[in-house]
């Protein structure tokens, strides 16, 4: 996809601006915060479950090369091939051999956000073959020729109108003629669909929410199914995977599944959950003939062991995108990358672009919410704050911002002179509101008074004030 | 500890320029639960525009004076979540690996409280014979409520108001679009933010708004302004003092 997030501000603008996007956004959020709400609390125990697989993956960072090693031997001892890409670049190559040793004509894929972070819809496109996504949401943005704008739910910012323009548009050739309205219909509809795709594919790739050393086994969990499809019927299975993904063993799964569909869409389980491992074993009756994992580094060692390794604990379960109020007033396509709100604010400035991703860091309130309900306890509003440090230290601030607050500190260290500078403000909003009690346009204040009035001071400062008081 | 401990009063930038009478409020309270009360002159800000700009260093300057200058007394209380925030969470914070500063930011840190929730627990405070007729609803502010667990404090001292009623708005929790410098910086994104905070205040039968942050009252009372509402909007430290009816809303004609 392409990479917008030095667009921010024009993003922000056109996605405030969008009528469908905001009542998808309207519609869409709320009902994850009540039904994340209710899992959480009919589970006493949640709050040590976060513990745990907080101390689970932190673990396993610490020892990462011991347990991708682990992973690899097992992977092999089962038949199947570990490659490891370095970056994007050489993660999709990898991906695009396997396809074209398999002579693939057809290829249908999982959701993966790591195949959307190293682009690879676009590059298996150029290289001739036919890819279908199969996860309903991703299919929809497919045919829209959209990136995704939620982790969880890439079509969250489409309408049900939309989805039945959007299908009409793409079924009609395939057999459908009407146009379909209902969702149960327009589900059944993408099924049949996809239905064909699943049967013919060469080649099926997913991604991991888990990749398990002790058994080199990954693990997908699905509302749909087309998980499994993907990777069951096709000849070869590939999966793509961060190198963050991997876990000591099974049992420490069942802790992480735990927290994730609870956190994620307030489901006690995901509908399907299926833990893979390697190609097909004589006498199994399905299965791939050839099983890849392509694991991706692609700047995630760099954050390993650094003051911002608590991001690689992310399960990518989107409650920090679904409690943010900047994620839930913009979407997701406004930040610029495959990872949006509060995880993607952390992890785009550090995969791709620090200069580049400027904004995003700091459009943000630091209210919190995030880290209150991420199931891994990532201190996402701490990460923020220490990206604008190391953006403050490159020099990366805009220069008003500096100087603002260099002019503050200056006065904020020198309590006389501030006192006066307080007083003179006082007395000039006063001066320009009067009794009135608010301002609606004031000099250097546009940003506040775009959308609000500005409350004018009650009188003179406290402390000057306090002062008269206390000594008379 | 004495029962009339010595308590040095954060004002904060914000009261102290746009709002003194929550400073006043917030005396007359502490005196009330029986504190020995001083305002600091030496006092101006907490440093967190500086902080949450990733200026540390600047932080740090004010910081290291803002201890030095409240250090002496046995509690430092702030009318604001947010302010008591930086004092109690975010000073330990930047001091870490400091020797000498680390250790005197967390025994600093230690003393330092959000205004209602030291009035409730710490003081075991009841507000007696206040009346103010109205119906509100009460805006968690977000650092206070998730840095600091406020939430049932204000709440439980504005029950002893008499003729007071509140009733909870949807999403009372989430974010005003404040934030600090963030509010101008990203305007469009504030402003809707706020605009969705009005809507759920609306969405309640309140004719006032109550919170405890400065900062999130000026915003919400400013849009509420702006769409030429006469929703009241007011620090709960202000209804608590009994000047409920005596005093204008934030942004409303004297
Ligand atoms: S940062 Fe936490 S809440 Fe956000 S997607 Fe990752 S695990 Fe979920």
């Amino acid at each position: 996809m392409q990479f917008t997030s030095v667009d921010f501000q024009r993003n922000v603008s056109k996605a405030l601006n969008d009528p469908f996007l905001q009542q998808a956004l309207q519609r869409g959020m709320h009902g994850f915060v009540g039904k994340r709400a209710d899992a959480v609390s009919a589970v006493p125990e949640f709050e040590q479950l976060r513990d745990e697989a907080r101390d689970i993956k932190n673990h396993t960072l610490t020892y990462l090369d011991y347990y991708l090693e682990k992973f690899e031997a097992s992977v092999t001892r089962l038949g199947g091939h570990v490659h490891w890409a370095s970056d994007a670049r050489e993660a999709r190559e990898l991906v695009l051999e396997i396809c074209r040793k398999a002579k693939a004509k057809t290829i249908t894929k999982g959701k993966s956000m790591a195949g959307e972070e190293i682009d690879l819809n676009e590059a298996l496109e150029a290289a001739g073959h036919e890819v279908v996504e199969t996860d309903l949401g991703e299919y929809i943005i497919q045919l829209a020729k959209e990136p995704p704008s939620h982790i969880i739910a890439p079509a969250v910012h489409k309408t049900r109108d939309q989805v039945s323009d959007l299908f009409h548009e793409h079924h009609r050739a395939l057999g459908f003629e009407q146009r379909l309205t209902e969702v149960p219909a327009l589900v059944d509809e993408a099924r049949q669909v996809l239905r064909r795709k699943f049967l013919s594919a060469d080649v099926g790739i997913t991604g991991a929410n888990f990749l398990i050393a002790e058994t080199g086994s990954n693990v997908i969990v699905t509302n749909e199914g087309n998980g499994d499809l993907t990777s069951t019927l096709p000849r070869v299975h590939v999966v793509t995977a961060g190198i963050e993904k991997v876990l000591p063993t099974l049992e420490d799964m069942t802790v992480l599944m735990r927290v994730l569909a609870r956190s994620a869409t307030g489901q006690e389980a995901s509908t399907y959950t299926t833990v893979f491992s390697g190609p097909r074993r004589a006498g199994d009756r399905d299965g791939p003939e050839e099983y890849h994992v392509v694991l991706i580094d692609s700047g995630r060692t760099a954050i390993l062991g650094g003051e911002f390794q608590d991001i690689l604990r992310c399960i990518r379960c989107g409650a920090c995108l679904n409690h943010c109020p900047v994620w839930g007033s913009v979407g997701g396509h406004a930040y610029g990358w495959c990872y949006s709100g509060p995880m993607g604010a952390v992890l785009t400035p550090l995969l791709k672009d620090l200069e580049a991703a400027k904004h995003l860091p700091n459009a943000c309130t630091l209210n919190g919410r995030c880290e209150q309900n991420c199931p891994v306890r990532i201190p996402l509003p701490a990460l923020l704050r220490k990206l604008r440090h190391r953006q403050y230290e490159a020099r990366l601030t805009s220069a008003m911002t500096r100087y603002g607050l260099r002019l503050w500190t200056f006065l904020a260290t020198r309590p006389a002179l501030y006192r006066l500078a307080f007083a003179a403000v006082a007395r000039s909003l006063r001066v320009l509101g009067g009794r009135r009690g608010a301002l609606s346009r004031v000099p250097f204040a546009g940003g506040w008074t775009a959308g609000r009035d500005l409350p004018v001071p009650q009188g003179t400062t406290f402390q000057s004030q306090w002062r008269a008081r206390n000594e008379s | 500890m004495s029962e009339n401990p010595n308590v040095a009063l954060f004002v904060t930038c914000l009261v102290d320029l746009m709002r003194p009478g929550v400073g006043f409020a917030s005396v007359q309270l502490l005196e009330q639960a029986g504190c020995r009360v001083t305002v600091p002159r030496e006092q101006t800000c907490c440093g967190q525009p500086a902080f949450n700009n990733g200026d540390d260093d600047d932080a740090r300057a004010i910081a290291r004076r803002v201890i030095a200058a409240f250090e002496p007394f046995d509690h430092v209380v702030a009318p604001s979540g947010s302010c008591a925030g930086m004092l109690k969470k975010h000073y330990p914070e930047l001091f870490a690996g400091e020797a000498g500063w680390e250790e005197r930011a967390q025994a600093f840190a230690a003393r330092c409280h959000e205004l209602t929730s030291f009035l409730v627990d710490v003081m075991s405070f009841e507000p007696r014979a206040i009346e103010y007729k109205t119906t509100a609803t009460y805006h968690d502010s977000c650092s206070g409520l998730r840095e600091l667990g406020v939430k049932r404090q204000p709440r439980q001292l504005l029950d002893a108001v008499s003729g007071l009623q509140i009733v909870e708005m949807q999403d009372a929790e989430v974010c005003c679009g404040f934030g600090g410098t963030f509010c101008v910086k990203y305007p469009d994104i504030s402003i809707k933010i706020v605009s969705d905070k009005v809507a759920n205040i609306e969405r309640t039968a309140a004719v006032t708004v109550l919170g405890g942050d400065l900062g999130c009252l000026l915003n919400i009372a400013g849009r509420l302004k702006r769409l030429k509402r006469n929703t009241k909007v007011m620090h709960v430290a202000e209804v608590l003092a009994g000047r409920g009816d005596s005093a204008p809303g934030i942004a409303e004609q004297e």
